[in-house]
């Protein structure tokens, strides 16, 4: 198993430990609900050195994220972040990823740790036939790059604390490099995946010690915690956020997950898959990933079904659970045409009962 | 890790607590603290009559789902009315507070096949 540059603390804190897409990684310190309240109304800090990291660069680099990108990479300047997918030429999704650009020939794409060989080998494919080196033009970074993502509403004021660079007033999706924590050429970027605000810095492995620790003694003052991937993921479903593999995978179109919004038809964004889903979007697809919440007591579950007041089956839920700041069932699923619209009563059943849900919009709850 | 001494445990890691031909049922400490924080306890056999090893309700923590076993057979004759609206006290307090059910025992002879506290803790080394 693959340890990350912040494994030996994780254990060091008595985490609860689990193998994660090969890493040995923390699904909790203090419990799900309590390190998800703290990111909420403090801070906390995620290892998150897991996910993946390409380099793009050189001439044909905008060419190439163009078109394996879904979204419009033109509409990006440097210092801006873009979220996006690859869409996997059969209407399906490869990933979905953060797309960083530095400038016209430099870009960095972030992508699922569970899909770095697939992502990789998509990724090399398209840059092959564009005429790029891999190795060079193309590079995998993935193994070489550890990442903290300091989430929560204090988070940016505690960070403030590590940099001469003002970073507190940093707009949303947005990132520079600068000197942090005593540590050079620090990747520091207004991102995540909590709906609560804060950022994500990608460091080389060696500086990980030195970063943990002077994130947490600046955090100190401002309550900051530890967090686990178990609570990663009740934050991203409570503010709505796709989870690839739950959400959307390589079945399911953009159109249908609804991020139509990073699906760009524009001239000049042409990118694989793009006829097949302008005629999606323009025929409408007969089913929609959408948010619902409990009315009957109870927790969706991934791949429970979903079914209309007779009983037929309608769809099928792919994330669930209970919401820690709402206190009540909260999921996403897949419902066919004619059952999404917002109010309508739908039904999961969960085990051996139909419980009573309605249409909800995302997020369920805003920070 | 806590297991007390004056109860009876299940290799499902339930406990009971005998008192007289009624008993209390829970989830043992070691159980909670697997399951992470407990969100949801649903127990609807309150008034039916179960035997030793039947589903007697499901435990939800923010992750999983188990199914809670009788350890004993009887009668569900109550259920903890708090666990509704705070099942964390199955995390909290496991063998106190966040007990499960209170059931009227059919035959007290069903205990001796269960484990004592030396034994239960011998399952989790």
């Amino acid at each position: 198993m693959k340890q990350t540059a912040f494994t030996h603390f994780h254990i060091e804190l008595g985490a609860k430990m689990e193998a994660f897409c090969g890493y040995n990684m923390p699904i909790s310190y203090s419990g799900i609900n309590d390190e998800h309240i703290t990111v909420r109304n403090a801070a906390g800090v995620f290892d998150v050195s897991h996910m993946g990291e390409f380099w793009a660069k050189g001439p044909k680099a905008t060419d190439l994220v163009q078109k394996i990108t879904s979204n419009d990479v033109l509409a990006l300047t440097d210092g801006k972040v873009q979220y996006s997918c690859f869409p996997n030429g059969k209407g399906g999704i490869v990933d979905d990823l953060l797309v960083y650009r530095f400038d016209a020939e430099t870009y960095l794409l972030v992508v699922n740790a569970a899909n770095i060989e697939k992502d990789w080998e998509w990724c090399a494919k398209h840059a092959k036939e564009m005429g790029m080196e891999i190795g060079k033009e193309l590079y995998n970074a993935s193994d070489e790059i550890a990442q903290l993502a300091i989430q929560g509403p204090l988070a940016l004021k505690a960070m403030q604390k590590l940099t001469d660079a003002s970073v507190e007033d940093m707009e949303y999706y947005t990132f520079k490099k600068i000197d942090f924590a005593g540590i050079k050429d620090v990747i520091f970027s207004t991102t995540g995946y909590t709906g609560s605000g804060g950022c994500e810095i990608y460091i080389d492995n060696k500086d990980g010690d030195k970063l943990w620790k002077a994130v947490f003694e600046a955090g100190e003052e401002f309550g900051i915690k530890p967090i686990g991937l178990g609570a990663r993921d009740t934050l991203r479903l409570e503010s709505g956020f796709c989870l690839y593999g739950n959400d959307i995978d390589d079945t399911t179109s953009p159109i249908e997950a609804g991020l139509g919004w990073i699906t760009k038809f524009n001239e000049g964004n042409n990118f694989i898959d793009k006829e097949y889903l302008l005629k999606q979007k323009e025929d409408k697809p007969s089913r929609r990933l959408k948010a619902f919440e409990m009315i009957d007591r109870g927790i969706p579950r991934h791949e429970y079904k979903i079914e209309d007041a007779e009983g037929n089956e309608i769809g099928y839920v792919t994330s669930g659970t209970k919401s820690p700041m709402l206190k009540k069932g909260i999921g996403m699923g897949y419902v066919k045409t004619g059952f999404y619209k917002l109010d309508t009563e739908i039904f999961i059943r969960v085990r051996n009962k139909a419980l009573k849900a309605k249409i909800v919009k995302a997020p369920f709850y805003k920070a | 890790m806590n297991i007390p001494e004056n109860l009876k445990y299940t290799k499902d890691h339930e406990w009971i607590r005998i008192e007289g031909d009624t008993a209390f049922v829970g989830v043992t400490d070691y159980a909670q603290e697997q399951l992470g924080d407990i969100v949801f306890i649903e127990i609807e056999v309150e008034g039916e009559s179960l035997d030793a090893e039947e589903v007697f309700g499901t435990i939800e923590a923010v992750k999983t789902v188990s199914d809670m076993f009788m350890p004993v057979s009887g009668e569900v004759i109550e259920v903890n009315p708090v666990l509704e609206d705070t099942p964390e006290l199955v995390n909290s307090d496991p063998y106190g507070e966040g007990w499960m059910i209170k059931i009227k025992m059919r035959n007290a002879d069903e205990v001796n096949d269960l484990m004592d506290a030396a034994a239960y803790k011998a399952t989790l080394d």
